[in-house]
């Protein structure tokens, strides 16, 4: 059972609050795909994801981060049970989409990155230590249902 | 992993931008690695671990100072790397997992105060490099 404490629970809400998702699911996926180039395995139908230009101005991407960050945005309104929020999204990351959980994990650090930039000292290491948890969180909740 | 020539252009970018602050940020990776990964602790009971401890200044200098140095023999990282190498194999034996959390932490800490400098190309490169400083400071492990 996830324990958060009240500050720990400001700390998610007061930065999601402040969140352009549309922007920041763009641009965490597009530094996914760029930091971690193997991750582009997944998306051999997005067309031209040949240079970081090319990454970064692909609609598809920015189409499909803003849909990975607006489901992200389950996770903050369901802090105390991300497991039931994840599970059939999990299940669809194991049997459809084959995707290993490693693999949210690193986008859960470029996340974690991209709200640093985004934030700058207003990400306190109290912050980033709470955004960690989530990330990682969300990432276990993610790799719950496979088999 | 191999460092292209652009990635060594860029990270040298990022450490040139740094300047003169590297201590500072070196000390605020470790604040950022001990209270986000409270296991990292464990190297350290002999610390202070408390805010503004001169301890961890200390230790962030040393840090910061080997990633220059480092990122200034950016060709031969295992060259200028090869004494901490040794100390880290034969007498710290930090866990290789650590060197990614720290990794971590330090490309945050640029994120928060250059975010400008942070293209996704350059956090590429510097993620690439971090991780090679990583790689070389375990490499004698075994």
């Amino acid at each position: 059972m996830v324990h958060w404490t009240a500050e720990e629970k400001q700390l998610i809400t007061g930065v999601w609050g402040r969140v352009n998702v549309e922007e920041c699911g763009a641009e965490a996926l597009a530094r996914l795909l760029i930091v971690y180039p193997w991750t582009q395995r997944f998306f051999d139908n997005f067309g031209n994801l040949s240079s970081p230009t090319a990454i970064i101005g692909n609609p598809k991407v920015r189409a499909h981060g803003k849909k990975v960050l607006t489901s992200f945005g389950e996770a903050v309104k369901n802090l105390d049970n991300l497991k039931g929020t994840y599970s059939k999204l999990s299940e669809l990351h194991c049997e459809k989409l084959h995707v290993d959980p490693e693999n949210f994990r690193l986008l859960g650090d470029i996340l974690v990155v991209v709200l640093a930039a985004h934030f700058g000292k207003d990400f306190t290491p109290a912050c980033q230590a709470t955004w960690q948890k989530l990330v990682g969180l969300v990432a276990h909740a993610l790799a719950r249902k496979y088999h | 992993m191999v460092l292209s020539a652009a990635d060594k252009s860029n990270v040298k970018t990022v450490f040139g931008k740094i300047g003169g602050h590297a201590d500072e940020y070196g000390a605020e990776a470790l604040e950022r690695m001990f209270i986000t990964y409270p296991q990292t602790k464990t190297y350290f009971p002999h610390f202070d671990l408390g805010k503004g401890s001169a301890q961890v200044k200390g230790h962030g200098k040393k840090v910061a100072g080997a990633l220059v140095e480092a990122a200034n023999h950016i060709d031969d990282l295992a060259g200028a790397l090869s004494k901490l190498s040794d100390l880290h194999a034969q007498k710290l034996r930090v866990d290789p997992v650590n060197f990614k959390l720290l990794g971590q932490c330090f490309l945050v800490v640029v994120a928060a105060h250059n975010p400008s400098v942070l293209t996704p190309e350059v956090h590429a490169s510097l993620d690439k490099f971090l991780c090679a400083v990583g790689t070389v400071l375990t490499a004698k492990y075994r």
